[in-house]
């Protein structure tokens, strides 16, 4: 017996129900019209326009951690790029006019350093040889000898050879090794109008090219000569550079010792400098550093902080945007209506994705336009940023906050159930960083937890970071006061791939599984 | 039966009472051990705890005797995650019969809903305290096989894993991770929704500290440590720096006690009160 099938009659699919748009327009209309989702965007943005604030509770503008309410701190010198800075040291100085060359041999660099002392405290601290890997003494050109002027600077360094620096941030490497008497080094500046540039040599003959700084609006007259300084982190006190075969462009008109920016005062040095000169060689002892000074300012950062308030939230609905399916069985009828199940998730994507990005858009720029005067008002001083910065700040949190919830999205299409796709992906975000800054880090950490911010979604927040990281000054560069183990961009790769590989893998899930 | 009868209550109608809670007790305990998620969340929390707090014991260096560390923390850093995963059986217990509807069949069956709440409530205890129980004793065992080999050592000060605090560290965490399941059963139990449960607990666990974190403010800073679950119950932890913690270890983990009360009370509150 047989049986006779009739041909279906389909109807000829019509080009609109087949476009991706129309999924789109589909898949839009479930998000907008769920109360609760929407809610749940609108507490993102205001979550994190609202906690701006608990990133301005500093009082006083002083940062000194612990104390609560610390007396106000005068603000340190800015320099030229606005940036706060250290500008404290002994300077055995000249004014120059116009054009002019100095050059020098540098024949020792030593450093003295407090050791514990051996029986009683009685006599103070003692102090033994010692010298920082940042040591420095060198030449200079400095427009005038106030805190924060312009500058350029050669100079030999406790362990990281002949430096040349200016303007405060800038740092370029010249010869390598440790200065001796048996290994001197020769160290040249030329000005010439707006520009600086440096050459150094082991010999005195044959130069070599340091680098040349730009130093736009330097006034004619200047002060040339020669300087020390040590960063000083309560251990160590003074270095001393040794300065012979002195050769000016100019004609000399005596040295004339400054210790820059005072003694033993708020961004000052902390211990007296010295300037001694017999037969053609100049001594020059000083302390204090002339430097970035990452130490008392702040990341605009702060401005951002309720990044995860507002994430929970959204990681809640890019969850939901799929399991909700699932829970109702909503999912059969959309896979019905969109048969090609990988179209139906890049629909639902696309559109968390958008909602995420337009929220963190929205959300940024409001935190950073409210922020920025309030850490102001609070008193904090803030390292000055770029429009570029802030403009990264604010596409680099909106692109966060889309890739996180395309994550949600895909762990709730692996998963297929609310509860435990929102755990997963709060705690991926959420538990790295809190290892990172969590209290017990304080001490002894050992920088095993820093790799968590490299290699989980969590190292996108790098996206956000406001604040430079200065090879030349040594700190701790600690996660809460806003620096990342991953530039900017790479850290919102790594979230990506992570999005992407979930995205991989909730596809062929869905193409495999029934539903 | 009498007017009277219906009054007060006859030991017949208190044998009822506790019968109906026995039965309650079995039904919930069959509807646990008869769907496969609430055990595989719990190995979860065993495995997980044991597997951080292992990598952690083997990330940590002591070098001197001042170094810090606290090897009770260190060797149960693997909380930070599987409180999560007790989270959310915390909150399956409950979310699952809303999701499905079952929650209408069984206030059928045990139509006094405060006898049913309390019966899941202490069916989903008793396993969350073994799993618990098991997983500090796995991170316990891994912290004492691998940190002294790291520094830490009696020569750094650091007791044997058999000191009062150590125990007061792993009883504290058990007794913690167990109110962390009881408070997400409370929560969502009030809010009948599993996603949006979830991100409650998590936020309200995981927030306080990322807040405590980033304020420079050291009094309110000292006061979200006080009054956020997670870093007061952290407290219970401690075996050095005892004195100056934000709160007194006891006294931590009764923070999170109060939370999980007002949880179940919130919970209990919207059950009553409320249409199922």
């Amino acid at each position: 017996m047989t049986t006779e099938t009739a041909t279906p009659r389909l109807s000829p699919p019509t080009p609109e129900r087949d476009s991706f748009w129309y999924l789109l327009r589909a898949e839009w209309t479930k998000f907008r019209t769920v109360r609760g989702w929407v809610i749940a965007v609108l507490i993102t943005v205001a979550a994190i326009t609202a906690f701006t604030f608990l990133g301005a509770d500093v009082s006083g503008g002083c940062t000194q951690v612990g104390g609560s309410h610390a007396a106000a701190c005068p603000a340190p010198p800015t320099g030229p790029g606005g940036e706060p800075v250290t500008d404290a040291f002994y300077f055995a100085h000249q004014p120059v006019t116009g054009n002019g060359t100095i050059t020098v041999q540098v024949t020792s660099l030593t450093g003295r350093v407090v050791v514990p002392p051996a029986g009683s405290e009685s006599d103070g601290p003692q102090t033994g040889p010692g010298l920082p890997p940042w040591s420095k003494a060198g030449i200079i050109i400095k427009e005038n000898t106030s805190q924060g002027s312009v500058y350029a600077a050669l100079m030999v360094t406790g362990t990281n050879g002949v430096r040349m620096q200016w303007d405060y941030v800038n740092d370029t490497p010249g010869l390598a090794g440790t200065v001796s008497a048996s290994s001197p080094r020769w160290l040249r500046l030329v000005r010439d109008g707006g520009t600086v540039t440096g050459y150094d040599s082991a010999d005195g003959t044959h130069w070599t090219l340091v680098g040349t700084a730009a130093l736009p609006g330097l006034t004619s007259a200047v002060q040339a000569g020669f300087f020390a300084a040590t960063p000083s982190d309560g251990n160590y006190t003074t270095a001393t550079g040794v300065f012979r075969h002195i050769g000016l462009s100019w004609p000399a008109t005596g040295w004339t010792g400054t210790s820059v920016g005072g003694v033993g005062l708020n961004n000052s040095a902390p211990f007296p400098g010295a300037l001694r000169q017999s037969a053609g060689t100049i001594t020059v002892t000083g302390s204090g550093d002339i430097s970035p000074d990452t130490g008392d300012a702040m990341s605009l950062q702060r401005a951002l902080t309720g990044t995860f308030f507002g994430l929970i939230p959204l990681l809640v609905v890019g969850a939901m945007f799929i399991t909700a399916e699932y829970r109702r069985g909503l999912i059969r009828v959309s896979l019905t209506a969109a048969p090609r199940r990988g179209r139906l998730l890049a629909a639902k994507a696309v559109v968390i994705a958008a909602v995420g990005f337009v929220a963190g858009l929205v959300a940024a720029a409001l935190a950073l336009a409210v922020g920025t005067p309030v850490l102001h008002r609070a008193g904090i001083l803030l390292w000055p940023v770029s429009v570029f910065t802030e403009a990264r700040m604010v596409v680099g949190t909106a692109a966060l906050l889309a890739l996180a919830a395309v994550l949600a999205l895909a762990i709730g299409a692996i998963v297929r159930r609310s509860a435990p796709a929102v755990a997963i992906v709060i705690v991926v975000f959420v538990v790295p960083y809190l290892l990172v800054t969590g209290p017990q880090q304080d001490n002894g950490s050992t920088g095993v937890e820093e790799w968590l911010l490299r290699i989980t979604p969590a190292a996108a927040l790098s996206v956000q970071q406001a604040i430079p990281q200065f090879h030349q000054v040594i700190a701790i560069y600690r996660v809460n006061a806003g620096y990342y183990p991953l530039a900017p961009w790479a850290g919102l790769a790594v979230e990506c791939a992570w999005a992407a590989a979930a995205l991989a893998l909730a596809l062929y899930l869905l193409r495999r599984r029934d539903a | 039966m009498s007017l009277a009868a219906r009054v007060s209550p006859t030991p017949h109608q208190v044998i009822r009472a506790v019968q109906a809670a026995g039965q309650a007790l079995h039904s919930e305990w069959t509807k646990f051990r008869t769907v496969p998620g609430p055990a595989w969340l719990l190995a979860g929390v065993v495995a997980l705890t044991v597997a951080v707090g292992a990598a952690a014991a083997s990330a940590a260096r002591c070098s001197s005797a001042t170094c810090g560390q606290d090897p009770a923390k260190v060797s149960l850093t693997g909380m930070y995650l599987s409180q999560a995963v007790v989270a959310v059986a915390g909150v399956l217990a409950i979310g699952d019969e809303y999701s499905t509807g079952m929650v209408k069949l069984s206030l059928t069956a045990v139509p006094r809903r405060l006898t049913w709440f309390f019966a899941k409530a202490a069916v989903l205890t008793a396993p969350v305290l073994v799993a618990s129980a098991l997983a500090v004793a796995g991170s316990g065992l891994a912290g004492w096989l691998i940190l002294p080999g790291h520094g830490f050592t009696p020569a750094h000060g650091y007791a044997s894993l058999t000191a009062g605090a150590d125990l007061r560290a792993a009883v504290g965490t058990v007794l913690y991770l167990t109110l962390i399941a009881l408070l997400s059963l409370g929560v969502a139990t009030a809010v009948r929704d599993s996603a949006a449960a979830i991100g409650l607990v998590l936020g309200l666990l995981y927030l306080f500290p990322i807040a405590a974190s980033l304020i420079s403010d050291a009094t309110i800073a000292r006061h979200l440590q006080q009054i956020g679950p997670m870093p007061a119950g952290l407290d219970v932890q401690a075996t050095i720096g005892v004195n100056s913690l934000p709160l007194t270890p006891w006294q931590g983990l009764g923070v999170v006690a109060l939370w999980t009360a007002g949880a179940l009370l919130l919970g209990a509150s919207v059950l009553e009160f409320r249409d199922a």
